[in-house]
């Protein structure tokens, strides 16, 4: 019973999920792409593969934190669902999260951080409805920085959790 | 008795940074550049002499000169400049006493080099009180032509234990993590080198990152973190053979912060596996893991005590890092830091009396020391912002640490007091992670 709520919640949350993008996309006089359409019938509402580099919020494929937390902020909870969705959608796909921190402290307990981040997501992703078998951490800490400079500019895109699909 | 170490640390980042601007010399014949910034009034004058040559090819090494960086950069001594040396005795009879009195110096050394055939050197030396005209040392060794550094690092111990009581920890080596490159690119490199920058040899080499390097007692080999299989494993190397064994590889979660017990059987390790980040004792011969640590917080960064009864470890269990203390067997943990917003990766003293570490208010993270025989009073050796890894010198007279210049991780050997520091940088990309290796065999 709590399962199809969940579910039913997630549909909810993924529905107001594409409403919002379709909205951010709306601007923009785009021509149908038709190519989507044979490979993935609309008509179950499942993802298919394709959805991962044309869907505006499964193309979203990173998690910001603020300083020295794992709290995953209200502003990502659509991205959550709708990759939650899809692993629900896709039994077979697999993702890892891999798990991020600032250059500020020392590298072993930023590897912690970043752990402690990737789990985070991983426990959304699972909540929304996502199975644990299909989902993996792994923490760089402060390894593999995208940004280099000494602010906070840079060190809020470096506390962050990359989704990554191993498996489609 | 905080804030005049505050005003000190700083004003000699000025004068570093005015240091910096000013050097020209290509001291880069290796990979790392030295420099050696600032000085002590109260540290002991010394006079080493050039030694003198016998025959033989012009040597490589000036022994004289390698002395003489020891004794600057150790904060005890300070030796007087090459070019102020008005006379050059090579042994006792010749030193005119009244000269180095003159120029207020209380010891002299002087010495000699023959050629011993066969590719050996004979190298001489002598060791005199300048006030009592006493010969304090006089030693001679038969060495390789190749390890005259080696030499003249043994000789500045010997002096420096003659003169303080306290063992020498200048013939003694690092470890440390090189990245070069940048994104996909980097190449990072576990080296070892000499304590003084010099002779840096790869140990490993890596496309993924290498971490947290840690000696073996016997300074042998190595313990540190790879990730070139994707996930963080455990690794120890020995650094002749380059033998090495993966003894943590737990396909789920961190297998990190290796720490070698002190009677070098068993390494204390972070593992995740369990779910969350606990710390392990695992023994090297039965490979069998204990679990010391039970809660949902971070608890990484061992640190054995010297006597190995009980482990330094860092956790977040009071909601921000700060050290703790619990038995090696098992126990309740002790939280023992309670100045600082955050106390991260202790580092032990040999005598288990200083506990260094790297202490973060707001954004400036420093390292600390706190003194445990001393009501656990905490003072900084080091201006910051984002200064890590320190590591003790065997004999506790000197730390190494990581530090960042711009987008470039240096590293820096301090004086225990903070008085004198050296730089160590590498032309070309980042150097991290320094661990100072434990006394070698002679």
């Amino acid at each position: 019973m709590n399962k199809t709520v969940r579910i039913a919640l997630v549909a909810l949350l993924c529905m107001g999920a594409a409403a919002c993008t379709k909205k951010e996309v709306k601007p923009q006089p785009v021509a149908p792409p038709p190519v989507v359409a044979p490979v993935a019938p609309v008509s179950d509402g499942k993802y298919t593969p394709a959805d991962l580099d044309t869907d505006a919020c499964l193309r979203q494929r990173v998690v910001y934190f603020d300083f020295d937390k794992s709290e995953i902020k209200p502003e990502f909870q659509a991205i959550m669902a709708c990759h939650a969705k899809y692993l629900q959608d896709r039994p077979t796909a697999q993702i890892r999260l891999e798990g991020n921190a600032d250059e500020r402290g020392t590298r072993e307990y930023n590897l912690g951080l970043g752990e402690r981040r990737g789990n985070a997501v991983s426990s959304a992703l699972q909540a929304d409805g996502g199975s644990a078998s299909q989902l993996s951490v792994v923490s760089y800490g402060k390894e593999k920085p995208v940004c280099r400079e000494h602010n906070e500019d840079c060190w809020s895109k470096n506390r962050r959790v990359n989704i990554v699909y191993t498996a489609q | 008795m905080i804030k005049p170490m505050r005003k000190i640390s700083s004003s000699f980042a000025v004068i570093l940074l005015a240091l910096a601007a000013m050097l020209t010399g290509p001291v880069a014949a290796q990979s790392l550049n030295v420099d050696i910034v600032g000085g002590v009034k109260t540290a002991t004058p010394i006079v080493v002499v050039p030694f003198s040559q016998q025959g033989g090819a012009p040597l490589s090494t000036d022994v004289a000169d390698v002395i003489r960086n020891d004794f600057n950069r150790s904060g005890k001594f300070r030796a007087l400049a090459k070019s102020d040396i008005v006379e050059q005795p090579s042994r006792g009879a010749d030193i005119k006493f009244a000269t180095w009195r003159l120029l207020k110096q209380d010891y002299i050394t002087v010495g000699r080099i023959s050629d011993a055939g066969s590719g050996m050197l004979r190298i001489e030396y002598e060791l005199w009180d300048v006030n009592k005209q006493s010969s304090l040392l006089a030693q001679a060794y038969t060495v390789p032509a190749g390890d005259l550094r080696g030499v003249a690092h043994q000789i500045a111990d010997q002096i420096y234990e003659k003169i303080t009581g306290v063992r020498g920890a200048f013939w003694t080596r690092m470890a440390y993590i090189t990245a070069v490159g940048l994104g996909n690119n980097t190449t990072y490199s576990l080296i070892v080198a000499d304590s003084d920058g010099y002779n840096p040899q790869v140990v490993a080499r890596s496309r993924e990152s290498l971490l947290t390097p840690r000696w073996s007692p016997d300074g042998k080999k190595i313990a540190y973190v790879s990730f070139e299989s994707g996930n963080s494993n455990i690794y120890i190397q020995d650094i002749t053979t380059g033998a090495r064994q993966l003894v943590e590889s737990h396909p789920r979660g961190i297998n990190g912060a290796p720490a070698w017990s002190p009677d070098g059987t068993k390494l204390a390790v972070a593992l995740s596996y369990v779910g969350n980040l606990e710390i392990f004792v695992l023994d090297l011969a039965t490979h069998q893991e204990t679990r010391l640590t039970h809660n949902l917080a971070i608890d990484t960064e061992a640190a054995w005590a010297p006597d190995g009864q009980s482990i330094y470890f860092t956790s977040d269990r009071s909601g921000r890092p700060q050290i703790y203390q619990m038995p090696a067997t098992g126990g309740t943990p002790q939280r023992i830091t309670f100045q600082g917003q955050n106390n991260l990766e202790a580092n032990v003293s040999y005598d288990g009396k200083q506990l260094a570490m790297v202490q973060g208010n707001g954004n400036v993270y420093r390292i600390a020391i706190m003194d445990r025989s001393l009501g656990d009073q905490v003072r900084f050796l080091s201006p910051g912002p984002l200064d890590e890894s320190p590591s003790f010198a065997p004999n506790a007279s000197m730390l190494l640490y990581a530090s960042t210049e711009g987008r470039h991780g240096v590293l820096y050997a301090v004086s225990a007091d903070g008085l004198v520091r050296q730089r160590l940088v590498l032309s070309d990309g980042d150097v991290r992670e320094p661990a100072w290796g434990p006394y070698r065999q002679r």
